[in-house]
């Protein structure tokens, strides 16, 4: 060690031996090196490579190969552990200093848990251990990939907006230039009292805004450069318009017939088969536009190939009330009669029906989590109903002449348009419900609102109204992070087009659109039982059956006939027992959970407290 | 050919045998004794020829009786006993020096072994094969683990080659390099004037003199400290432990009565100086004097005690002793017998248990006092642990609140109303069961003397409380309402009595629904009841058609429970201030009013018919299994009895419906089979479950839900070329084993001719058997 820790001399450490093989090895000579052969005396050849180092030399490579190795053949956990290194000495850096983090950072777990989906609570049968070992391999797959995508998260540096959110003092200056000038392009108005109430759409990418007035008025615009795409007079009453999968195609809902334009305002088609439309909602993923009518009939339009998928009667007279749910692309309409029905192109009959109001249903929204509904009746109210499985009613609210219109951000706020003021109530975080006690929002506009929707990924939320359009700033509505490969605000024309194809290319049929989403990666268990007695009846056996017990043949005279019969007919009423305790249990629950539930329905007066007393 | 070849050396074989075997059986002696054996030959003859008759083992001989011209070499007949020729005794005449050598040959042969019998070609050929197998199987096996690892490999590169050694740090790159340009060298030289450690050590060689600095008498001062400090320590403890271990109370009786007095003396001397950490003192004392109460140490009911009592009788010292513990407890618990003076002299054990009751009835004191009353529960009463492990879960909440919010507002009110609700239930429930308590301990009168007083505050206590919380509930109330009320507009005729019902349910109802949905759908419906009286008052138009039928109108019920009690809570809180006056308007808003008139209940109703319908069309139609004229009369115009139908007359039961518990909701139980089309329909194989498989496929693989890394881990292919090399199969070098001829498989092709000795040995072996 000693060696090692003096500073080396020049010229002294130096082995004659080292000499020797310099000069027996002849090296091409380098522009820096002298005619004469250099002098150990002057310029010092670096550290020497003492005895020690040299033995360590050809190890190191070695030694790097253990390490990978190891790693590779440990469990994906979630490391906390820092690395173990095989041989401390091996792997001190050159300057002697340690990594003081060794190993990979720390991953939080509840992070990781988020992109988790396995679900573990569900109990497997027991499994082989050929089984076992791939079901294993799946969990382990999935705990790296959601570390990975944990890590990712890192990448998200945007933070929503807010109100009244304290910032550090040294940048609050800054942040409020930016945000007073950011703010100022952001709100707008556009007066056009001319034609009509108008019904707006942005384009996903939250980049561009077409509106459309009653009177015929159809313009789309970049609304953050202000600068006009097209502007035309379509001579006939706009029921509703929207983007199609890009902002260089438009949908406009005319007064007779469905109609489809371009970004320079150029009729591409006229869809006679839509007619009377009154709502419109565009599925980015299976490239759907669906069409609600006047006729009572729900359309499925694919514009990628341009077919007509599926044309539902909802039987339930005039719609004029649809939302999609971006989670699972369901689409709700809202009826007359107080129900809300969810719809697929699949399916002839509504998925589910819920019943909402007493009176009619006058608006619907669904968050993009596809958790939360809103809807707004003519009883005034305006409801939350939770939309995972059960479908009641979370929080309501007597609004003083109900909500018209309603939409959700990105981020879960929520906005209903009553007359011309405009409420905005918003939840705790992302996930939660909005709580309707105290509107986070209130404007007044110069009209009654006629349409409304959230930017996406800006903080901003367009109004049309009578009076024209408002764009008005919502602290923390919008995303703030987007995915540059999805859905680019900034994205040129040459990127567009490469999306488009892509997207094309990963369009999801329309017929895949049902209430669970996730089913899709379940095993359809009626068909697979189907092959199951198909197999059994073409086999004329049941090749997966249990082989019935064959008692084993002993020695020495036991192995009589009678006693054969006796060991299996003791095998064949332990079975018996079994199954007859069994059914014994599930009867005495039954039982149980009757009891309790006629204790709960003929309970005298149940008090709040009860939960408290027993 | 092979065949004839096999007989005849079994032939042979069978007369060499025969040639060793007979000279040892028979002696020839036909020659000398022809004579006289003739009566027997003849007698054997006739035996022989009876033998014969059955025919079975019939054998001709050629019997020479006399002499004849055809003597045959062949059938040379030895007469009579179907003896047969022997080598020796052609050789035994022989005398003739001429024939010596034949005859010798022939002696050689009669000593040579005999040569065995070669098996038939296929059981040869079946041996080979089964050798040659345990030899490839051997050597395959060496291949296992190679297989199985490239089996489970995740994935496979070809060509094979040697692995990428793995990209070593910079600074291990570093090590073996040297400085060779002029700027380099220049760069160490600077490094090495200043002594700056390049490699691995930390410190300079400054730094290490100066740590090194120290000198030798402060190392050595420093040293002996250090020694003297343990060694003061290890007598310290050894004296500690030795006192420890003294056995003498008499000892640890002087030893405590010093310590006590000393303590006081330090006392009365703090007294002086600092009064307040005196009290400190004493309260420590007084700590200490209240354990002792508890513990049962000088209660007579120690080891010694028992024993001393015993000894009392004869022992006056022991006597003593008794009577000056039982001083010292008198003492001790002095200050318990204020309280009760009468039960003075009772019994040990039933003070004890007068030692414990105060406490309870201490705690309920506390109870009403403190700030936390849910805490204090689990202490009184094990029995309700479990209630109270849900308290401090809800409970905290309110409390909190009750702090926070200022006290006009209603939800608070609520709260706290709740609270006292609740607290005053649980002292109640606590009273009966004190008395209880009370009551088999068979000592009511101390009981009721020390505990009713108490019970009675309590009492007076909670229920001004209560009072007060009524009046100030009906208060906040009033407040809460009547403001709202006049601010919006006037509200629909309908909800008016909405408004008055109780607020607290609603309440109670968003919590539950907190604690679980299961929990949610139960609970929704308890406040029916309550409602049902203001129903009957609110919709009358509903009432004609409700008595249809009995379920039914439960249900709807229970429908409208859920659409119309849940709006007044949210009512009840803060609304926007806006309010808007506009022309056009208002002609809307009339249209609307008017439609909300006529709107409503049947909406509700034609809801519940519809989904009557639903499930109806849903429930699988019964089976009619009647078999006509089994049991009963059969014929034309005779049908089975109803009681039969009902017997045989199944439907399947299906599931139950998604939407079974959720009266607003009809979900369609048809099945999307588009959907299903694209779903997984076969199990693949090590899989016996659809579930174990599905939680394979649980995760997804696209780059949409994955990090560019995790999706490129996912879909990694399994096999790897590169393109423009050709894959040879796999050597032994490649995967580390030496390379011998043995363990290549070209060695193992089927060769006859190479068979090796061992093979022979083995054939041998077999063939012997």
């Amino acid at each position: 060690v000693g060696e090692m820790e003096t500073a080396p001399k020049p010229g002294r450490d130096v082995p004659p031996k080292k000499d020797k093989l310099q000069t027996k090895r002849k090296k091409p000579r380098r522009y820096w090196e002298e005619e004469t052969v250099p002098t150990t005396d002057g310029a010092s050849p670096g550290p020497p490579c003492n005895k020690k180092n040299r033995e360590l030399c050809p190890q190191r490579p070695k030694n790097a190969h253990i390490l990978k190795k190891s790693r590779i053949s440990k469990k994906p956990q979630v490391p906390k552990k820092p690395r173990e290194w095989k041989n401390p000495e091996s792997q001190r850096s050159l300057s002697g200093a340690q990594d003081p983090f060794p190993g990979p950072a720390p991953v939080p777990v509840g992070v990781v848990q988020k992109f988790c989906r396995i679900d573990k609570s569900r109990k497997l049968p027991r499994s082989k251990a050929k089984t076992r070992s791939r079901l294993e391999v799946a969990e382990a797959e999935e705990e790296e990939t959601s570390i990975k995508a944990a890590r990712s998260e890192l990448l998200l540096a945007e933070e929503p907006g807010g109100m009244g959110a304290r910032r550090r003092r040294s940048c609050r200056v800054l942040i409020f230039f930016f945000f007073f000038h950011s703010s100022l392009s952001q709100h707008f108005d556009l007066n056009l009292r001319q034609f009509g109430p108008y019904r707006l759409n942005y384009s996903r990418t939250g980049r561009h805004l077409a509106f459309g007035g009653r009177r015929g008025h159809v313009a789309a615009l970049d609304w953050v450069t202000k600068k006009l795409m097209c502007e035309i007079n379509v001579m006939e009453a706009v029921r509703d318009i929207r983007f199609l999968h890009s902002e260089a195609l438009l949908a406009v809902a005319q007064n007779r017939w469905l109609h489809i334009y371009d970004n320079q305002g150029i009729e591409l088609h006229c869809i006679r088969r839509c007619d009377r439309v009154t709502r419109l909602e565009f599925l980015p993923f299976h490239f759907l536009l669906a069409t609600a009518s006047e006729t009572g009939f729900l359309t499925y339009l694919d514009v990628s190939v341009g077919k007509i998928v599926a044309a539902l009667n909802a039987r339930a007279g005039r719609l004029d009330v649809m939302s999609q749910n971006p989670y699972n692309a369901v689409i709700h309409l809202g009826h007359s009669n107080g129900t809300v029905s969810l719809w697929s192109p699949a399916m002839k009959e509504p998925l589910a029906k819920i019943l909402c109001h007493r009176g009619g249903v006058r608006a619907v929204a669904v968050d993009s989590t596809g958790t939360y509904m809103a809807t707004s009746g003519l009883d005034h109210q305006l409801k939350i109903f939770d939309l995972r499985g059960t479908y009641q009613p979370l929080s309501t609210r007597t609004l003083p002449h109900g909500a018209g219109h309603l939409a959700f951000s990105q981020r879960g706020l929520l906005v209903a348009g009553m007359g011309d003021v405009v409420n905005i109530w918003a939840g705790q975080g992302k996930a939660s419900p909005p709580s309707l006690e105290q509107p986070y929002l209130t404007h007044r506009l110069s009209g009654p609102v006629h349409g409304l929707q959230f930017c996406p990924f800006e903080d901003v939320l367009g109004v049309g109204h009578s009076g024209g359009i408002t764009s008005m700033l919502v602290p923390g509505a919008g995303e703030p992070n987007f995915d540059g490969l999805e859905s680019n605000p900034y994205r040129s024309r040459k990127q567009r087009q490469e999306w488009e194809v892509k997207a094309l290319l990963e369009k999801v049929p329309a017929e895949l659109i049902c209430l669970d989403p996730r089913a899709l990666a379940e095993v359809d268990v009626i068909s697979l039982e189907q092959g199951k007695k198909e197999r059994i009846e073409r086999l004329g056996y049941d090749p997966e059956a249990k082989a019935p017990f064959q008692p084993k043949p002993k020695q020495k005279g036991r192995s009589s006939t009678a006693s054969l019969v006796k060991r299996k007919r003791k095998v064949m009423d332990e079975e018996h027992r079994d199954k007859v305790r069994q059914s014994l249990q599930q009867q005495q629950q039954q039982q149980q959970q009757q009891k309790e539930a006629k204790a709960k329905s003929t309970g005298a007066r149940p008090s709040a407290l009860d939960r408290f007393v027993c | 050919m092979n065949v004839n070849r096999v007989a005849e050396s079994l032939l042979a074989l069978s007369q060499q045998e025969e040639l060793v075997d007979l000279p040892k059986n028979c002696p020839l002696s036909e020659n000398e004794d022809e004579g006289d054996s003739d009566g027997e030959r003849k007698h054997q003859k006739l035996l022989e020829a009876i033998s014969s008759l059955d025919g079975k083992n019939r054998r001709k001989l050629a019997e020479r009786s006399e002499a004849s011209l055809k003597v045959s070499e062949f059938n040379v007949s030895s007469e009579g006993s179907g003896e047969k020729l022997v080598l020796a005794d052609l050789l035994e005449p022989v005398k003739t020096s001429s024939l010596a050598t034949v005859k010798k040959q022939l002696n050689r042969v009669k000593s040579k072994k005999v040569v065995e019998l070669p098996l038939n070609k296929e059981k040869i050929e079946q041996i080979h094969r089964e050798v040659a197998f345990g030899k490839t199987s051997q050597v395959l096996s060496k291949w296992d683990p190679i297989v199985l690892k490239n089996q489970q490999a995740e994935q496979l590169a070809f060509p094979l080659g040697k692995e990428q050694p793995a990209i070593a740090p910079i600074e291990h790159a570093l090590s073996g390099w040297k400085a060779r340009t002029p700027l380099e060298q220049e760069i160490f030289n600077l490094l090495y004037k200043n002594k700056q450690p390049v490699t691995d050590p930390l410190l300079t060689p400054m730094e290490k003199a100066s740590l090194r600095a120290m000198s030798l008498e402060e190392a050595k001062m420093h040293r002996a400290e250090l020694q003297r400090a343990r060694a003061l320590q290890s007598y310290y403890e050894a004296k500690a432990r030795r006192e420890k271990k003294i056995k003498s109370k008499k000892y640890h009786k002087v030893v405590k009565k010093g310590k006590a007095r000393k303590a006081s003396k330090e006392l009365e001397q703090l007294q002086k100086v600092n009064p307040t950490v005196a009290l400190e003192e004493l309260e420590k004392f007084e700590n200490a004097r209240m354990m002792e109460r508890m513990s049962l140490k000088h209660q007579n009911s120690g080891k010694w005690a028992k024993s001393k009592a015993i000894m009392a009788k004869y022992d006056l010292e022991a006597r003593q002793a008794m009577q000056e513990q039982l001083a010292k407890n008198k003492e001790l618990t002095q200050k318990l017998q204020v309280a009760s003076e009468i039960e003075e002299e009772e019994g040990g054990t039933e003070e004890v248990e007068e030692l414990l009751v105060p406490h309870v009835v201490n705690e309920v004191q506390m109870n009403v006092d403190g700030p936390n009353p849910w805490m204090l529960r689990s202490c009184t009463s094990d029995t309700r642990e479990a209630a109270t492990q849900e308290d401090p879960e809800q409970l905290p909440e309110p409390a909190t609140h009750e702090v926070s919010e200022s006290e006009g507002e209603r939800p608070v009110a609520e709260e706290e109303i709740l609270l006292r609700d609740f607290e005053e239930r649980r002292s109640l429930r606590k009273r009966s069961e004190l008395n209880q308590d009370a009551e088999p301990a068979g000592i009511q009168e101390t009981k009721d003397s020390s505990s009713q007083e108490v019970l009675s505050e309590l009492r007076a206590l909670s229920q001004k409380l209560k009072e007060n919380h009524q009046s100030r509930k009906q208060k906040a109330s009033s407040e809460g309402t009547v403001p709202q009320v006049q601010r919006e507009e006037p509200a629909p005729e309908e909800e008016a009595p909405l408004l008055l019902q109780r607020p607290e349910r609603v309440q109670t109802l968003e919590e539950l629904e907190e604690l679980g949905k299961e929990d949610c759908f139960q609970n929704k419906e308890l406040p029916r009841p309550v409602l049902e009286g203001q129903q009957s008052e609110r919709t009358p138009n509903n009432r004609p058609d409700a008595p249809k039928e009995k379920k039914e109108k439960e249900q709807l019920i229970d429908v409208q429970n859920l659409l119309t009690t849940q709006s007044p809570s949210v009512r009840s809180l803060a609304v926007p201030t806006t309010t808007e006056e506009l022309e056009d308007e208002e002609e809307r808003d009339q249209r609307q009013m008017i439609k909300e008139a006529f709107a409503g209940d049947d909406v509700i109703r034609n809801f519940l018919k519809e989904k009557r319908e639903a499930v109806e069309a849903s429930k699988s139609k019964d089976v009619d299994l009647t078999l006509p004229g089994w049991g009963e009369w059969g014929g034309v115009g005779l049908k089975p009895s109803t009681k039969k139908r009902r017997q045989f007359l199944k439907a399947p039961e299906g599931p139950p419906r998604k939407d079974k518990n959720l009266p607003n909701v009809i979900i369609s139980e048809k099945r999307n089979i588009h959907a299903a089309a694209h779903q997984v329909q076969v199990l693949p194989y090590p899989f016996t479950h659809h579930r174990q498989f599905e939680r394979t496929i649980q995760t997804p693989v696209g780059s949409t839900w994955n990090t560019q890394r995790a999706f490129q881990k996912l879909t990694t292919p399994k096999v790897v070329t590169k393109p423009g090399h050709i894959i040879k199969p796999i050597k032994a070098e490649d995967v580390g084993y030496r390379s011998s001829s043995r363990s290549d498989l070209s060695v193992i092709q089927w060769n006859p001719k190479r068979i090796t000795t061992r093979h022979n040995k083995e054939l041998k072996k077999n063939s012997v058997d």
